[in-house]
């Protein structure tokens, strides 16, 4: 068993995204291999390294870590009396194999112990690792905060920290989110001052922390008490220690295997991540952004989980007769689950690859800067910066709502099996709800993208993938892009444009969305990828009149459920 | 501490988890490519058990495998996963070779490397023998101990429990010792992925019989006295049934039945 052999979808996909340029600007010309026998020495080379990596991580996954899915999701994590941490077995071993294979540092630097791959290696991890097991990718993708710490730490930092975040011995957690401050980071409480030998210490309380039980804790605190907004904040490193207590671990619904704490900090000593009050406006920023990559392959993950899930049992049990999987209306759920696991994959990976030529453009261009090159470099670096900053949203967005309706249809092809313990699709069902809530909510992702999307950058995108002048060959996407700027120019228009612009974002998003997908299932279709012909058929023929339809809903111009809320949605009458 | 050279004796084996129609030929041999060529599963518990070694009290550790060239794959593999050099022995000599031959050149490769401690898998999933690790013990001259599921080393001896069916045995070994080893050690680690990255290509040392030092005569088919007479597939098909009462009595007769034939007790 391997969840990435049995998964032709994911190497179609890295081939047909061609890493050809984001592996050779990751390793610089190739120069590392003078330095490293396992670097590599091309991009045949390196590309073949990323395929392994990823193989590795399908082979651990599906024989040693899915198995024992089941038990973690029961047994969870146990807050001990002395404040420690026990892990579920799966959680235990998964840190152990993975850290020691080198897979805890996918995208780290050869010289701190990494494996110096792509962002879009690293999402084809958290695929599959989301499959066997979604709270592992919790732990698993935390490899960003040793990705924060080599982005903006100093060099005496890094060597600290780094190496042993990679090999497992460590692990860490970002340390955001407070009572009041959830959605907002802005209104942070949690205080650092400088001591009088220097020394920041952390006084505060931080809530629903990820693997807050960890050794090495990026904490965002208020370090410049005049400013009340995000201007205060800045990024500072603590080891665990007595100054920090985990003083309970939520009892929560799904992802069992990841320990969210809530944790007191007393006078805890601390570093300074880089510059102060970049805390949350630039660092925060990046670390967010990897980790909403992280949680849209999360999503693909156990979509993937749960239509597999579905097909299986569909194809064996029997009703009327048949087997179900015979009667249209269940053809129609398992279409629409495999179209879609697809979609989110294509998304996630070419987000990812875009994250990575932006990454690698941007390292570039600092090293040829003067160069009569660099401003060649520097505009493209630009365009997959603005890229970004929607696709990245959007991938999140539609990965993890996706799964959650994957993790619903499972369910439902299962029946009342699906309903019982018996099986793994109500697990996926609970494991899957957190993906739209954390690292940004569903309505904030839509909130991040809706800019690109009503600055006509989905057409750029489209431009991007298919080449310019695409539109007379598919004019199905000719025709919904005009209805999306048909769309965007009635909001522009209107008189409560601020207001009617945040009711309606979320159905221009889901348009955009689905023009980016279809570009991506032409693209591969073009390359000969199998079944992709068939899935945007199906995305031209399905989702696209549904998306229209959100479009329709714009155009229409209703907007009560903002002037007339109290009447659509009373007020809950006080209790007697 | 003293550390330890290990020397561990793969093979690789057709899958025979995945036999279909084509698996053997008309003259009862096995049709190699009809199925794909995997790692021999116990002898990757052989490795495990060479690289604890390794780990716990330091050393080297050496992979030798006897076949054709495609037998390089599981040599990378065990390269990838941390064994420190590969060896393969092939040898146009050494084709047609039984246990008895196999388990000859195989002493003769390992003596090459003078270790401290050598590991077989108990047995291989085509042959099913479990003949030619103690025959290779037999003719290294060192203390063989068979079914190892756990090892600890003092000095120039080995504290090894092995299974014994019924249970375990806890042992002592004078080094240098051969251990045949079971999936009850443990399952093999995973590869380091910069392993992987630095040995995928890699070319193991190639040594052929005369390297190391074997008479011809004790080689390949001349050396093998083994002949195969006749294969057959047997097909166990359920026959009669009967019914025992289900009384202490028909118990006890069952039993009996069944001590009597041999298939308990």
């Amino acid at each position: 068993m391997n969840f990435y052999r049995d998964n032709k979808d994911i190497e179609n996909l890295i081939d047909a995204l061609d890493l050809t340029e984001v592996a050779e600007l990751r390793e610089e010309g190739f120069r590392f291999a003078k330095e490293y026998a396992f670097a590599p020495k091309d991009a045949a080379d390196a590309i073949d390294n990323y395929k392994r990596a990823i193989d590795l991580c399908g082979d651990i996954m599906a024989n040693r870590i899915a198995p024992l899915a089941e038990e973690t999701d029961k047994v969870g994590n146990t807050l001990n009396e002395d404040g420690s941490v026990t892990r579920a077995p799966g959680m235990k071993l998964a840190i152990e194999l993975f850290g020691g294979t080198g897979l805890m540092g996918v995208t780290i630097p050869y010289y701190l112990g990494g494996l110096n791959m792509p962002c879009t290696v690293l999402t084809a991890c958290n695929d599959i690792v989301s499959r066997g097991d979604a709270g592992l990718m919790n732990l698993f993708g935390l490899q960003g905060i040793a990705e924060t710490i080599n982005s903006f730490g100093d060099e005496e930092m890094k060597k600290q920290y780094v190496p042993k975040l990679v090999t497992g011995e460590w692990t860490g957690a970002m340390v955001l989110t407070e009572p009041d401050a959830g959605s907002d980071l802005q209104s942070v409480k949690t205080t650092a001052h400088q001591d009088a030998d220097g020394t920041w210490r952390v006084n505060g309380v931080k809530r629903f922390i990820t693997n807050g039980c960890g050794e090495v804790l990026i904490v965002l605190a208020r370090t410049e008490p005049e400013f009340t907004d995000g201007r205060g904040l800045s990024c500072l490193l603590v080891e665990k220690g007595p100054w920090v207590k985990v003083r309970r671990l939520e009892n929560k619904l799904g992802i069992h295997g990841s320990p969210t704490c809530e944790m007191v900090f007393t006078d805890a000593p601390a570093k300074l991540i880089g510059l102060r009050k970049r805390g949350l406006i630039t660092y925060v920023m990046a670390l967010m952004n990897g980790a909403r990559m992280g949680i849209a392959a999360q999503g693909t993950g156990i979509g993937e989980a749960a239509y597999r899930a579905a097909r299986e049992y569909a194809a064996s049990r029997k009703q009327f007769g048949v087997t179900i999987d015979n009667f249209p209306a269940l053809r129609d759920i398992l279409s629409t689950m495999s179209v879609e696991v697809q979609a989110a994959r294509a998304l996630t990976y070419y987000s990812a690859k875009c994250v990575d030529l932006e990454e690698g453009l941007t390292r570039k261009f600092e090293s040829i800067k003067g160069s009569p090159e660099a401003q060649a470099v520097r505009t493209r670096m630009k365009k997959y910066a603005a890229f970004n900053k929607m696709l990245t949203p959007m991938a999140k967005y539609y990965g993890s709502e996706m799964s959650m309706r994957n993790a619903m249809s499972a369910i439902s092809v299962l029946g009342g099996s699906g309903y019982m313990k018996d099986y793994p699709v109500e697990r996926y069902l609970r494991d899957s709800r957190i993906a739209t809530i954390y690292e940004g909510t569903s309505q904030l992702q839509v909130v991040a993208a809706i800019a690109g999307v009503t600055g006509g950058l989905v057409k750029t995108v489209v431009d991007d993938i298919l080449g310019e002048g695409w539109a007379s060959a598919h004019p199905r996407m000719a025709a919904l892009l005009a209805s999306l700027d048909d769309a965007v120019a009635y909001v522009k228009g209107r008189e409560d444009a601020k207001t009617y612009h945040d009711l309606s974002a979320r159905r221009l998003v889901d348009a955009g969305i689905a023009l980016v997908v279809a570009a991506l299932f032409v693209k591969l279709s073009e390359k000969g990828v199998a079944g992709k012909e068939a899935a945007l058929w199906f995305w031209l023929n399905v989702e696209f009149p549904r998306v229209k339809a959100g479009l329709e809903v714009v155009k229409g111009g209703y907007a009560a459920q903002v002037a007339d809320f109290e009447t659509l949605a009373p007020a809950v009458p006080e209790a007697d | 501490m003293k550390s330890y050279n290990c020397v561990v004796c793969v093979k690789q084996v057709p899958d025979t988890k995945r036999v279909t129609g084509d698996a053997m030929k008309a003259d009862g041999t096995i049709n190699r490519a009809a199925l794909p060529a995997i790692f021999n599963p116990e002898d990757k518990c052989a490795l495990e058990a060479a690289l604890r070694v390794k780990e716990t009290y330091g050393g080297t550790v050496t992979v030798i495998t006897m076949g054709l060239p495609a037998a390089k794959a599981i040599l990378r593999e065990a390269l990838m996963c941390g064994a420190d050099r590969a060896v393969l022995v092939t040898d146009r000599k050494a084709a047609g070779s039984d246990t008895l031959a196999t388990s000859y050149i195989l002493s003769q490769a390992v003596k090459k490397f003078n270790p401290d401690l050598v590991f077989c898998g108990r047995q291989a999933i085509d042959g099913d023998t479990a003949q030619v690790g103690p025959q290779i013990g037999e003719k290294l001259d060192c203390a063989v101990v068979t079914y190892l599921e756990k090892l600890e080393l003092d000095g120039d001896v080995a504290i090894a429990t092995r299974d014994i069916g019924t249970g375990v045995e806890t042992c002592r070994a004078q080094l240098p010792a051969l251990f045949t080893v079971t999936e009850r050690l443990g399952e093999l680690r995973p590869f380091l992925m910069r392993r992987v990255m630095e040995f995928k290509n890699a070319e193991p040392e190639m040594l052929d019989c005369a390297a190391i030092g074997c008479e011809d005569s004790r080689c390949g088919f001349a050396g093998s006295p083994t002949s195969v007479n006749k294969i057959e597939s047997v097909v166990l098909a359920g026959g009669d049934f009967k019914e025992v009462s289900a009384t202490d009595d028909g118990i006890a007769g069952l039993v009996a039945e069944l001590v009597k034939d041999h298939t308990i007790g």
